[in-house]
């Protein structure tokens, strides 16, 4: 279908943007790579009044090392994530990632801003990012927030970006040059959005405990959650097949994964258990030498 | 809505238009450009029939607007036979001809366009990341066991007159 009839405006600064989002009509819509909101669009299952282009904000579009954490501008597309030589070396979980999410003529235009921004409930980069423990900095004409993930992804397509906010930069805390990392996860077809997925980053002691892990959850529920349950069954652990198979149950059991035209509800709770089981052991695999 | 003055330069001829920003990049190429080689599946990204090349990466028409291109430069799929070949064809266009890599050629200049990177790319893909570059691309009738061929015949032909 055709979308319907909308202004549109190109600006070339942030304050631009700010000013534009304060000033203009209230279903004013940001479009960045426009790889979620055109199909809205063109559905007509959103119709704003004026789009605000932010692609000419080069400004926003970088991924750089500051005192030894992440910072990725938020109009970053997905295709320069994925060659990131920064990412790959740093973290590496990201880069994993992005490489499931879309195809190249949609990674190529896709941004992480966007991702974020989008939240939808099977969408990887936001996982990652959950894994990693990011935190997102947003601008207004009023001012600027630091929103850790946990308090920014509020329902399916819902987060906690007020109107008037531009989500500018994703920050992400150093790791440990020796952690280990996985992003697993199941798809119907290469490429379509995920029916189960867990990025999972951890660190061991010299005896092979694990001395820190996260386990991020795509498909448990409709934001990205963390399995807490496994995450302390693995602490202070050596990682074994049983030890990642027991706590890949416990992250499965607290799911709530909905059912869909692809599986029942049974199905994506034991697809939950299958990718966790083999991202925590991957993950456990990569640790280099502690 | 305002209409807006584009100026966009597509397989090399810079074209000028005056736009509703609502206009799809699909569109704009096929009635506005006149370039009907550039096909219209799905209208939401996930067919891949409308793939073209925006500033030399291959991207959904379908999922932008011409408003957007203004100073952009386009390539479709009739772009390609600058690169021609003895027949008029692309290295890719003849070994998909050869291959039977088609049978109604509704998904062709997607498939075309989408692939194009792969045949200049540095490293040397394998048939696993030619499946991957293919899985934008939906066809209903030829299979895609005949595309891979034809990518990978074209691959090895630019490979070795690389190396002569
Ligand atoms: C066929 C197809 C398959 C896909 N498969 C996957 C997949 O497997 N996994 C996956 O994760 N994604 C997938 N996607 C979505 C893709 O990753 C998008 O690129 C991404 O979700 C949105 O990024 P964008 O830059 O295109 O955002 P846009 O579409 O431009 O915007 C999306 C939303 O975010 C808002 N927004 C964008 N940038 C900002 C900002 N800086 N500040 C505030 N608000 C902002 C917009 O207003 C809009 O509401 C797929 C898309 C298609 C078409
Ligand atoms: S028409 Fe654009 S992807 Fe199908
Ligand atoms: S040849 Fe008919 S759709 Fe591909």
């Amino acid at each position: 279908m055709k979308p319907a009839s909308f202004d549109y405006l190109r600006v070339h600064s942030v304050e631009e943007a700010l000013t534009a989002l304060h000033d203009g009509p209230e279903d004013s819509k940001i479009i960045a790579g426009g790889q979620s909101l055109v199909p809205l669009l063109n559905f007509r299952l959103a119709e704003p009044a004026l789009l605000i282009d932010i692609n000419d904000l080069h400004e926003l579009s970088f991924v750089r090392r500051v005192g030894g954490a992440l910072r990725i501008g938020a109009l970053t597309r997905h295709s320069t994530l994925e060659k990131s030589a920064v990412v790959r070396d740093g973290w590496p979980l990201l880069q994993e990632a992005v490489r499931f999410v879309a195809h190249p003529q949609i990674r190529s235009r896709g941004t992480i801003g966007g991702s974020v921004a989008h939240a939808d409930s099977a969408a990887e980069l936001p996982v990652a990012l959950a894994a990693l423990d990011a935190e997102f900095v947003t601008r207004s004409v009023s001012g600027s927030r630091r929103i850790p993930w946990r308090d920014f992804f509020l329902g399916p397509m819902t987060t906690a970006l007020e109107p008037g906010e531009l989500l500018v930069e994703v920050r992400v805390p150093l790791l440990r040059k020796s952690h280990g990392h996985a992003f697993v996860e199941h798809t119907r077809r290469n490429g379509d959005f995920a029916l189960a997925g867990a990025g999972v980053v951890l660190d061991l002691n010299s005896d092979r405990r694990c001395s820190r892990i996260s386990v991020a959850l795509l498909g448990a529920a409709p934001t990205p959650v963390r399995a807490t349950d496994a995450e302390d069954c693995l602490l202070g652990a050596v990682i074994t097949e049983e030890r990642a198979a027991r706590a890949a149950k416990m992250a499965a059991e607290a799911g709530s994964p909905s059912g869909d035209l692809h599986g029942s509800v049974a199905y994506h709770r034991s697809l939950l258990e299958v990718v966790v089981r083999r991202a925590i052991l991957a993950a456990n695999l990569r640790v280099q030498e502690p | 809505m305002g209409m807006q003055r584009i100026s966009v330069n597509v397989n090399g001829a810079d074209v000028e238009a005056r736009v509703e920003p609502r206009l799809l990049l699909s569109d704009f190429i096929r009635h506005d450009a006149g370039l009907t080689g550039t096909h219209v599946g799905c209208e939401h990204g996930v067919c891949g029939a409308c793939t073209v090349e925006v500033d030399g990466a291959p991207a959904r028409s379908c999922l932008m607007f011409a408003v957007q291109v203004e100073g952009a430069v386009i390539r479709t799929v009739e772009g390609l036979t600058a690169s021609a070949g003895p027949e008029g064809w692309s290295v890719l266009q003849q070994s998909l001809h050869e291959h039977h890599g088609l049978q109604c050629g509704f998904c062709t200049p997607g498939i075309l366009m989408s692939l194009q990177p792969l045949l200049t790319a540095e490293e040397d893909p394998d048939e696993t990341q030619i499946r991957e570059a293919l899985a934008g691309n939906l066809c209903r009738c030829t299979g895609y066991e005949n595309i891979v061929n034809a990518v990978m015949a074209a691959l090895a032909q630019v490979r070795s007159s690389r190396a002569a």
